[in-house]
């Protein structure tokens, strides 16, 4: 009878591994939402990132901003898009693209900013353009903090993706959502059984390109040293 | 990188909070003897009609504590049953629903009945009022007069029907199943909207991504936008008269009496205003709503 024998029943049953509310349609559904939003924001954040972090221009603006932009509540944002945005995609991507953008912003500026300025300078005195630094120099020395910043927006992302169900929407917040509303709580618990599995399974994945990026260096400065 | 310790140690923690998961939750004080604690679920209508119990009650020198917005029923249910809210406002139907999963009684007085055997030991429901707050399907004053729809029954026809509710919808008597059993609504493409009939659900209707939302029978927006509350003849929604739920023990002839005298007077109509006063312009908080109601009534 406790929740814990429930939930295993729960994924023991076969009829929740198929058809349209089954877990691998909701799977996929999550990790399409989740990809589709750190798609957008990486559009958006990872170029102004590097243009941050080479020019040092408004480093101050993009701190202040990515702060406060963390600090906002993402189902908050997703319900007062909801009251103008019709039903679909665009309000919960949007407020998780907004979740998103922090940590890639600050995973290209603080990663171009971990570059050893006497490298960048060589480069300069070699007679590379200022693309040229930028590409061939600067963007492989900052990838392992590009990546991490990556890495922490797919997390987040993944984590989150659960409140376009909210809306109508698919993906596995529907087995928290739907659960609570008829209080089934194996299905609750089983959601967000599968929402950190995936989230896990999803970070180690990171972290074997996170590896990959690295190279054989050593790890590049982390942003507090920078 | 400790990234390889950080996850065995996710992984552990996470098998210690599922194995905690067996204690109770809502454990906490008992109310004191001579006092009832009012509590009330989570949204404003409750919260004022809490209110009106309360200051009913304390205006005949009745100790009062209150603990409103105590979320859903699974947060206040066991509340009351182990003594740490005595009194709360409850709608017949859904507390049957509630107490008994299998319960089919939807007409008013069956409801009543029903409820009276299935409630747990030691609570207990007063006289109901004639006041109303339950799911009501509408559509757009435009959708009633090209598709000759003002009942439920007259959805049947409609092909691909697109309704819009809380996602309990898709699963309750009340709902999706219910329109194809009692009504012989069959293909309904369902939209679960997490907003119990609020502005998101309102959106989807006016904006046609919806044919039909679920939206409380008290809510403003009903008459704010002209909607057609669609006829139920055959009860598929179930009775949800506005009732006080209270544990025996507190159940004083005194308070009985001034929580019926409460019941006597309660209509929809009220609610629709109450509601209207607190989620329009004013924005009247519920206490201030409950005081003039009750002045107004001459109940204290």
């Amino acid at each position: 009878m406790s929740v814990v024998d429930d939930t295993i029943d729960w994924f023991a049953d076969g009829s929740h591994w198929s058809g349209d509310d089954g877990v691998p349609i909701r799977l996929v559904e999550h990790l399409g939402y989740s990809a589709l939003t750190v798609g957008v924001a990486a559009t958006v954040a990872i170029p102004l990132g590097l243009w941050i972090g080479h020019t040092g221009r408004l480093r101050g603006v993009a701190v202040a901003l990515t702060g406060s932009m963390r600090a906002l509540p993402t189902l908050g944002l997703l319900t007062w898009f909801a009251l103008f945005i019709p039903l679909g995609l665009t309000a919960p991507i949007l407020a998780l693209v907004i979740l998103a953008i922090p940590p890639l912003l600050a995973g290209a500026y603080s990663g171009l900013e971990s570059v050893d300025r006497q490298t960048i300078d060589a480069a300069r005195a070699m007679g590379m353009t200022e693309l040229q630094i930028l590409t061939r120099v600067e963007i492989p020395l900052a990838l392992p903090l590009i990546v991490g910043g990556i890495r922490s927006a797919v997390l987040q992302v993944v984590a989150t993706a659960t409140v376009a169900a909210y809306v109508g929407l698919g993906g596995i917040g529907r087995y928290i959502i739907d659960g609570q509303a008829v209080s089934d709580y194996p299905r609750m618990v089983s959601g967000s059984i599968l929402v950190i599995a995936l989230a896990l399974v999803l970070d180690a994945v990171f972290v074997g390109l996170q590896k990959i990026a690295q190279g054989g260096r050593a790890p590049a400065l982390s942003t507090s040293n920078a | 990188m400790k990234t390889r310790l950080t996850t065995a140690l996710a992984v552990g923690a996470l098998g210690l909070t599922l194995t905690a998961c067996g204690g109770d939750p809502t454990e906490g004080e008992k109310s004191a003897t001579g006092t009832i604690t009012v509590g009330s679920a989570a949204f404003p209508e409750n919260e004022i009609i809490a209110e009106i119990y309360a200051q009913a009650l304390e205006a005949k020198d009745v100790k009062v504590e209150k603990k409103l917005n105590i979320g859903a029923r699974e947060a206040y249910i066991p509340a009351l049953e182990n003594g740490e809210i005595d009194l709360l406002p409850e709608y017949t139907g859904n507390l049957l629903l509630y107490v008994d999963k299998d319960a089919t009684a939807t007409a008013p007085d069956e409801v009543v009945t029903a409820l009276g055997e299935a409630l747990p030991e030691g609570l207990e429901i007063l006289e109901v009022s004639e006041a109303e707050d339950k799911d009501s399907l509408n559509v757009t004053p435009e959708f009633s007069e090209q598709e000759g729809v003002k009942s439920i029954a007259d959805l049947k026809k409609i092909d691909g029907l697109k309704v819009g509710a809380n996602p309990e919808f898709k699963e309750r008597p009340y709902g999706v199943p219910g329109m194809e059993k009692v009504y012989g609504i069959t293909g309904v493409k369902f939209t679960p909207i997490s907003d119990s009939g609020g502005p998101a659900t309102l959106k989807a209707l006016l904006d046609g991504k919806v044919d039909v939302a679920n939206i409380y029978s008290t809510t403003p927006s009903i008459l704010a936008n002209d909607l057609v509350t669609l006829e139920d003849p055959e009860n598929m929604i179930a009775a949800q008269q506005v009732v006080p739920l209270i544990n025996s023990d507190k159940a004083t002839d005194e308070v009985k009496e001034v929580l019926d005298g409460i019941s006597a007077e309660l209509t929809t109509q009220d609610l629709l205003d109450l509601n209207s006063k607190n989620q329009g312009k004013d924005k009247t908080a519920p206490a201030e709503l409950a005081k003039q109601w009750l002045t107004d009534k001459g109940l204290i």
